[in-house]
């Protein structure tokens, strides 16, 4: 399938069209809320919450025996609650630490919800099927009452996000500065993990319960590596969910045979070693050629310092040679050529038929450079 | 009960021995998702070595699996070093990648060979009598089994020879790293054995299972000792009750076994954590009440000795003071005077409560105290 | 004494896990004080102004502002943390987050506008750091940072201001601009209480002083407090190596307490 046609498709095919709405708003709002959850080192806690969620989905139907998507969300939601607060209570009130709680929450409302999932498929019910889609994702399924859940949802978590905007930065950065200045902490601290559940739960229809932590933590821990402004950042992470979203649910409604979550999680996996790796400032490309020339700069004023210590002395012809410097400074080769080219171009030294000579700058450079 | 149901009930018990005695460590040395992260990730080993030999539970598969998961762990600390992610970030970047790739392999390429997504998570332990080991064509028993016994002598045998070691990296890895034991070179054996131990478990019972035996029976072990040896045992101990009750469940609930065995390690860790003895919740909240009054009188010895022959005291005395000062609640605040009367450390005339040689005594004792 | 108080502790007991950390301390704060608080490791110094500020539960006992709970009097009171509280990977820059200490001012909702900006910035200048304005909060120096956290707790506009440890880790240029501000603000009426731990330079930067040991040990002006017996009572035997300058007015040390253990 080509390019054209994919677009073609997006615009007017009516499944793919709704698959991609759908996708494109849970990437939004889960970029969005994960980017707070990373920030608050609650990455972790995603990944238990929607867990936990899967036990809810199913009592839910157990319950109803309806699919509808606000019954399942209503249940997913407050099983993943559930877990939360089961974390919380275990942290405070004993000495296991949060790793641990958090695992036992993720194992055991996952096993359990695996237990009902296996009693439900035994059950002879017709509209049973549709609810194992929650482990791994199917994009592919999302009909367009899905994408009305989940935009109303979305939108809704999105407009307190913003009107709530810079009390959430102040949680997310000083919460105990917020609560000296009077602002009601522990509420906003629930509302803000409640719409990270939210989050969580409109993705698991499409991306599963397995990996849609991955949906909260990648796209905000790429948008990181780009500014420094966490409205900036919040964006990014939003777009860079959003996009992933939609490629992942495209791909695997197109390609056969792939599962919509696990694509999704590569792509935006993707996105997030391009950015550790190519992010102007902060990427590794960045941070190894800054690095790099702080070392030839700092090895330029090293040099500057010989010069200074043999200027005049009787050795100085040896010492200042350029092709004595090599050896003396044990530099190899193409390092001692990037120096003296450095020392040169930045107006330290000059050469002079195959030496060099300190310019004055180069004089009081070495010397400012000495006294430190 | 038929062979098969005991043999699959050996080979839980196994599994969860195995699993609990490695994931006693990762508790303790707060690295319990290192167990999610690994369990999943291996995944992708599994797949890649399946691809290539074609066969299931061989040697080279272990090995690539385990491989796997050494690799998740370095890749998560390598992420770390760069300082441009936190842990928990790079735990939750690194593990679905991995998996992610895992999965759509399976999905693309072995949809119809024997290897499904279902089985990732939650294993075949149905079927796990049914592939059994022949040596000298003798039939000696089911291979996950023999699999599973190894690993756990291997898991034994490493902890009783690295006993010292394996616990002084776990509680002080600088004065191991002082005494020369490298806390690197444990951390990493032991990240080796989590990962062979997940391998070997996860055709059985599925990485959702490793996950919950590895954490909630040492978990739960932990409310109930202080003493590593004791925490050891009894992890075991309830790694093997969750595994036996969870199949009967299943058995009952006609359910997936996995499932029904995580769901019996919650409940227990549950039980535990309400009714251990000194750490449980219960035990807590009541000692919490009684020492409430404990401690709200030595308070109050501590403020009249505080203002004993100072100008205010014949305010600071008063009876109907203390409602004001320590805002209890006068039922509470009568509760306490009687308390502390009853001990003989105060005494009360005209509505003054004044300290008496013992309630002096016992205030100084208090203050030096803590 | 005719000068108002600006804080008063009655009876403060805090505890954590029924273990106390603070036992029934009284402590009255003139207005208009250069206050430290001193104690060793444990005292329960930082717990005291948190507790205070009620960001910590306290088990018995009254916090008043002027003569008021704290709750009615909170737009008096401006805090500056300990530096090492906060993740200062966090993506925003300086002027925001003094901007911080303006939100409650500014109140639900809305955001901040060209005067608070302004605000903030004349805060910033205020403690050296208006050119840092736009810069990234993780490539501030330590001591920047906690000039940061300053301008943040004067934009506040407070009457009583409590620091944790302000001093903590900053370069000594950060350490004399920090004093130098204290005093400004003493002079302009202001109240300071200050969570310190180097017994050396009390009496030179503070004229108010607190000795906590989880119970009250003596507060009052530094001539009258800073003794050697209340050292001890405040430091225990540990304290059995100072030498108290005996020739020294008003009892304070000059010799330097560099041994002085600060352990437990």
């Amino acid at each position: 399938m080509n390019l054209g046609q994919i677009l073609h498709d997006l615009l007017f095919d009516y499944t793919l069209r709704t698959v991609a709405m759908g996708s494109a708003a849970l990437g939004l709002v889960s970029g969005v809320l994960g980017a707070f959850a990373v920030l608050r080192r609650q990455s972790l806690l995603g990944d238990a919450i929607s867990h936990a969620a899967l036990p809810g989905v199913a009592l839910a139907f157990l319950l109803t025996m309806s699919r509808a998507p606000l019954v399942l969300v209503l249940g997913a939601t407050l099983s993943g609650w559930l877990g939360t607060l089961f974390v919380i209570t275990v942290t405070r009130q004993t000495r296991i630490k949060q790793d641990t709680a958090l695992g036992i929450v993720l194992s055991v409302f996952f096993g359990f919800g695996m237990l009902l999932l296996s009693i439900i498929q035994r059950m002879p019910t017709a509209s049973k099927a549709g609810l194992d889609k929650f482990l791994f994702g199917q994009a592919a399924t999302l009909m367009s009452r899905d994408v009305v859940t989940t935009a109303a949802l979305g939108a809704a978590a999105l407009l307190v996000v913003l009107l709530l905007w810079k009390e959430f930065k102040l949680l997310s950065f000083d919460p105990a500065f917020m609560k000296s200045v009077g602002y009601p902490v522990r509420r906003l601290d629930i509302l803000l993990t409640t719409l990270m559940v939210i989050a969580i739960v409109i993705g698991l229809q499409t991306v599963g319960v397995v990996l849609m932590s991955a949906m909260l933590v990648a796209p905000a821990a790429a948008a990181r590596q780009w500014t420094d402004k966490l409205g900036r950042m919040v964006l990014l992470s939003g777009g860079f969910g959003a996009l992933v979203g939609v490629l992942g649910a495209v791909t695997s409604a197109q390609v056969g045979r792939l599962p919509t979550g696990p694509t999704i999680v590569l792509y935006v996996s993707g996105i997030v070693v391009v950015s550790l790796l190519a992010a102007p400032d902060r990427g590794i490309v960045a941070q190894l050629r800054r690095r790099r020339r702080q070392r030839v700069q700092f090895a330029a004023e090293a040099l500057a310092i010989h010069l200074l210590n043999h200027e005049g002395a009787p050795d100085a012809a040896v010492e200042t040679a350029i092709a004595h410097l090599r050896q003396h400074l044990q530099w190899d080769e193409s390092f001692a050529e990037r120096v003296t080219r450095r020392t040169i171009t930045s107006g330290l030294a000059e050469r002079s038929n195959g030496h060099l000579r300190l310019t004055s700058y180069g004089r009081e450079v070495a010397r400012r450079a000495m006294a430190r | 009960m038929s062979t098969a149901q005991i043999e699959i009930i050996l080979i839980a018990s196994v599994v969860a021995a195995s699993c609990a005695l490695i994931g006693t460590f990762l508790v303790l040395r707060k690295m319990a998702l290192m167990s999610d992260a690994i369990s999943h990730a291996i995944l992708l080993g599994i797949v890649v070595m399946f691809f290539l030999t074609r066969s299931r539970a061989s040697l080279p598969m272990i090995l690539a699996a385990t491989a796997t998961g050494v690799l998740t762990v370095y890749l998560v600390e390598l992420l770390v070093q760069t300082r441009l992610v936190k842990e928990d970030a790079a735990i939750g970047l690194v593990f679905p990648a991995l998996f992610s790739i895992g999965v759509i392999l399976i999905s693309r390429y072995a949809a119809n060979i024997h290897l499904d997504i279902d089985a990732v998570l939650l294993g075949e332990l149905v079927f796990a009598p049914f592939d059994r080991l022949i040596v000298a064509g003798r039939d000696i028993g089911p291979k996950t089994l023999w699999l599973g016994l190894s690993v756990g002598v291997i898991n034994l045998a490493f902890i009783l020879l690295f006993y010292k070691e394996l616990k002084l990296a776990t509680f002080d890895p600088g004065l191991a790293a002082a005494l020369g034991f490298s806390p690197v070179l444990i951390h990493y054996a032991l990240m080796t054995l989590v990962s062979v131990t997940a391998v070997s478990s996860f055709e059985a019972v599925g990485s959702i299972l490793v996950i919950a035996l590895m954490i909630g029976p040492p978990a739960a072990a932990y409310l109930l000792t202080d003493r590593l040896p004791v925490m050891l045992a009894l992890g075991v101990l309830l790694a093997v009750v969750s595994a036996v009750l969870g199949y009967l469940i299943a058995y009952l609930v006609n359910g997936s076994i996995a499932g029904s065995m995580a769901t019996m390690t919650g409940v227990i860790f549950v039980i535990v954590l309400m009714v251990a003895p000194q750490r449980g919740l219960i035990s807590r909240w009541s000692r919490q009440r009684r020492q409430r009054a404990q401690f709200a009188a030595e308070a109050l010895l501590v403020h009249l000795s505080q203002h004993t022959g100072q100008p205010e005291f014949a305010a600071e005395c008063a009876v109907t003071h203390l409602t004001g000062h320590f805002r209890w609640s006068e039922p509470f605040a009568a509760q306490i005077v009687r308390f502390a009367r009853q001990r003989d450390w105060i005494e009360e005339s005209d509505g003054c409560l004044r300290l008496t040689r013992a309630g002096t005594r016992v205030a100084s004792q208090v203050m030096v105290r803590s | 004494m005719d000068r108002p108080l600006a804080l008063e502790v009655r009876d403060l007991t805090v505890a954590y896990e029924e273990k106390p950390v603070l036992w029934d301390v009284d402590l009255e704060v003139p207005e208009g004080v250069l206050m430290a608080i001193v104690g060793p490791n444990g005292a329960g110094k930082s717990t005291l102004i948190k507790t205070v500020l009620g960001l910590v539960p306290s088990a018995a006992g009254q916090v008043r502002i002027y003569g008021q709970p704290y709750a009615r009097r909170r737009e008096l009171v401006g805090y500056v943390p300990q530096r090492g509280s906060v993740d200062w990977d966090f993506p925003t820059n300086a002027l925001d987050v003094v901007l911080m200490g303006l939100y409650r001012k500014i109140g639900w909702i809305r955001r901040p506008a060209r005067r608070e900006r302004e605000l903030a910035l004349e805060s910033l200048a205020k403690v050296g750091m208006a050119e840092y304005a736009d810069r990234q909060i993780s490539q501030l120096s330590g001591g920047q940072q906690q000039r940061v956290f300053l301008a943040r707790a004067l934009v506040q506009d407070a009457q009583v201001y409590l620091m944790d440890e302000p001093f903590a880790g900053v370069d000594a240029t950060t350490e004399r601009a920090i004093v130098a501000l204290l005093r400004e603000l003493r002079a302009a009426g202001k109240t300071l209480i200050v969570v310190h731990h180097d017994l050396q330079t009390v009496s030179e930067y503070f004229d108010w002083l607190m000795l906590l040991n989880v119970r009250h040990i003596a507060s009052g002006p530094v001539a009258e407090v800073f003794t050697a017996d209340n050292l001890r009572d405040a430091y225990g035997g540990r304290v059995a190596f100072v030498t108290p300058n005996a020739g020294s007015e008003n009892g304070h040390l000059s010799e330097p307490q560099s041994l002085l253990s600060r352990g437990g």
